[in-house]
């Protein structure tokens, strides 16, 4: 009876010094979902998923306050990442997939005010006080905060061409269905 | 020398439809009247821009430098004035246009001072491979590769075989045939250069039975050549796939997403080889190939030596025209072929074949539900399950696709041509494929997303702390000033305090000064 009594006692005292000791030292900071969650998302911080930024995004993704599907600039390949990540089923058909888009300055219009360039997450502007101002097509991600701040509506938002290096086949016609069944490829 | 062949899986015979041309010989098409010339007729970085509007360029001149490590340069295909650089219809399946020098030709054909032939017996390996590279030789079977990057591979591989893919597979296409039959001692030649080059001994030369000609001429030509063997392998598509070739050959299967120079063996094209020993015993670039100009709906069907640039429309043209509205201009074969949208745009490096192919040819019926009777499984020469792979692409799921092996499909078209429900297999990995290319890029240009918006971040910080600072010493300044005045003044307006008040205060209105000067 006693010796039940030491060894279960024993037992307890150990596993719950052992227990106490890992959590200590094997503590994780924070919730590593989040730093995960964030990977995935664009990391321009564009902010029109209605967070300041993909850090805080990511936060209410993993807290399940946000959908995964928020973040319009990575469309569906985004969102199906999110909703593996999290486990979430998701309605892809809801999703807009968004052509790309990439600002583009009226060169005629632009005074040259910087105000674009200063919003601009990726500093894909180039220009300078009073002169005409440009953008790098290929850093830009189209998230259209530059087209807000200018004063003189010289900016707008063209989708981007493709080419012959970029262009790859559409996805073909569906089968026809016939009246029973669905095709199955 | 060869012994048994080895059998591949899957494949197709389709008609082979060659003896609209095969019995052809090669034509010279007549200067056309102008000449496009895209930079990018090759796989790689396009070619640089070496001339303006307005230039005279010589025969074989180049026009445009490689630029980058996998890239290949341009020459003028005769003597002329360059009209300009300029976006113009590319033969590729999108109809996008692409940036395009056009010239017109002069007529007189003159030539550039071109570079003295090689002895390839004595001259060392690394010399061969940079005239190849010089004359903007390519791999000439459709897949455009540059050659001299090829003839490099014996420096990491441990090489044993040459292999000349003479098998021309595709239904129509005689272009190989009739070069091996009517150059066979140059094609062998070029064989035996590349050979010296790479650094292997042994060379086959594989045709498909349905060239017996080719095969009897090849053979003569080669008969007191040592190690160089003509092998005639069955006619079956897709035999003239580098890894189908070479599994016949040898019964050595290329592990997936490897090279074939990982088994030791390297294929060139015949016309390859041709280019190549051009190049090499005469200094003459690649300026024009052999292109296959049949389908029913062209009315006299020929091959045809014709000058890179030449528009599709004259070489329909040279051949009396379109006898009946085709359904589908291709350019290359009609199994890997791609749809023009053009006939203005012209032919590269890489046309071996343009087909003009009527409603009765193409024979484009109805799709219709799988059945899955699995004929596509063995049909797929890579042992694939295309059933399996397109149902994934057509729900989206790439990745799942790529799990079963889409990176592994060659796009031979083997499943589309088997199928008794016409479903569009091959086109689904294309798709497939392409979109997975698209979402690489798009992956990249998130990771840079990623570092310029940290960049920007870190110097929006800086910059912060920088004001910050600027602030902070301004005040400090402003305050050892109020401090000295105070010093300064009578002690007759004494009182510690009050000058401590006095000092703040004047502090306060030199931040509000610093404030507005920002």
């Amino acid at each position: 009876m006693l010796t039940a009594i030491a060894v279960l006692t024993g037992l307890g005292v150990v596993l719950g010094i052992l227990l106490g000791v890992a959590a200590k030292y094997l503590s994780v900071e924070g919730n590593p979902l989040v730093k995960e969650i964030e990977d995935l998302l664009p990391g321009s911080q564009c902010g029109q998923c209605g967070f300041p930024g993909c850090g805080p995004a990511a936060e209410a993704l993993a807290n399940g306050k946000a959908p995964v599907t928020l973040c319009p600039p990575g469309g569906k390949a985004v969102a199906s990442k999110l909703a593996a990540k999290l486990g979430v089923s998701v309605d892809l058909g809801e999703v807009e997939e968004k052509q790309p888009m990439v600002a583009f300055v009226n060169e005629s219009l632009c005074i040259g005010c910087t105000r674009c360039f200063q919003q601009c997450p990726t500093d894909a502007f180039v220009g300078a006080p009073k002169h005409v101002h440009a953008v790098f097509g290929d850093i830009c991600t189209g998230c259209g905060k530059c087209v807000e701040v200018c004063p003189t509506e010289c900016i707008e938002m063209r989708p981007i061409q493709s080419t012959v290096q970029t262009w790859h086949w559409p996805k073909p016609a569906e089968p026809a269905k016939t009246a029973q069944s669905e095709p199955v490829t | 020398m060869m012994g048994a062949l080895f059998k591949i899986r899957g494949g197709v015979h389709p008609d082979d439809r060659k003896h609209l041309t095969k019995d052809l010989a090669i034509e010279k098409i007549p200067m056309p009247p102008v000449l496009h010339l895209p930079l990018q007729q090759h796989i790689g970085a396009h070619a640089e821009p070496e001339v303006e509007r307005g230039d005279k360029v010589l025969k074989g001149q180049v026009i445009a430098r490689a630029k980058g490590m996998i890239s290949a340069p341009v020459h003028a295909p005769t003597s002329g004035t360059i009209l300009g650089l300029h976006s113009y219809h590319s033969p590729t399946a999108s109809g996008l246009r692409w940036q395009t020098i056009t010239m017109r030709p002069d007529g007189f054909d003159r030539w550039i001072r071109r570079a003295p032939p090689l002895d390839p017996l004595t001259c060392r390996p690394e010399e061969i491979s940079r005239r190849v590279a010089d004359c903007g030789v390519v791999g000439m079977g459709g897949a455009t590769f540059p050659s001299a990057i090829k003839l490099n591979l014996g420096d990491r591989h441990k090489l044993e075989q040459l292999v000349i893919n003479g098998s021309e597979c595709e239904p129509y296409l005689t272009c190989d045939d009739r070069l091996m039959r009517e150059k066979a001692a140059q094609v062998i030649d070029g064989a035996r250069i590349m050979a010296h080059s790479i650094g292997v001994v042994q060379v086959i030369i594989a045709i498909e039975d349905n060239k017996p000609e080719a095969i009897a001429a090849m053979r003569e030509a080669a008969a007191d050549v040592p190690d160089t063997s003509v092998v005639t392998v069955p006619s079956h598509y897709p035999m003239g796939a580098e890894k189908q070739l070479i599994q016949t050959l040898t019964g050595k299967e290329t592990p997936a997403g490897k090279l074939t120079a990982d088994i030791g063996v390297v294929v060139h094209n015949a016309a390859t080889a041709l280019a190549v020993h051009d190049a090499v015993r005469h200094g003459k670039p690649l300026i024009d190939r052999v292109v296959t100009v049949s389908g029913g709906a062209v009315a006299r069907p020929r091959n045809i030596q014709a000058p890179f640039g030449t528009p599709i429309f004259d070489l329909l043209e040279f051949c009396g025209g379109l006898k009946e509205e085709p359904e589908v201009i291709l350019v290359g074969g009609p199994m890997m072929g791609q749809p023009i949208k053009s006939v203005h745009a012209p032919i590269l490096k890489g046309t071996n074949g343009v087909l003009a192919l009527t409603r009765a040819e193409t024979a484009s019926r109805q799709v219709m539900p799988c059945i899955r009777c699995a004929a596509c499984v063995s049909a797929c020469p890579m042992g694939l399950l295309p059933l399996d792979m397109a149902a994934r692409v057509r729900k989206d799921e790439l990745d799942s696709a790529v799990k079963i092996g889409l990176m592994d499909c060659i796009s031979c078209g083997a499943c589309s041509y088997v199928c008794p429900s016409n479903i569009p297999l091959v086109q689904y990995f294309n798709f497939a494929k392409g979109r997975l290319k698209a979402i690489d890029g798009e992956q990249r240009k998130q990771r840079l997303t990623r570092k310029l918006a940290t960049l920007r971040l870190t110097r929006m910080e800086e910059q912060m702390r920088a004001k910050k600072e600027a602030f902070a010493r301004r005040k400090a300044e402003q305050a050892e000033k109020a401090a000295q005045a105070a010093a300064a003044q009578p002690a007759a307006q004494s009182g510690a305090q009050e000058a401590v008040a006095q000092s703040g205060g004047s502090a306060e209105t030199g931040a509000a000064e610093g404030g507005d000067r920002q």
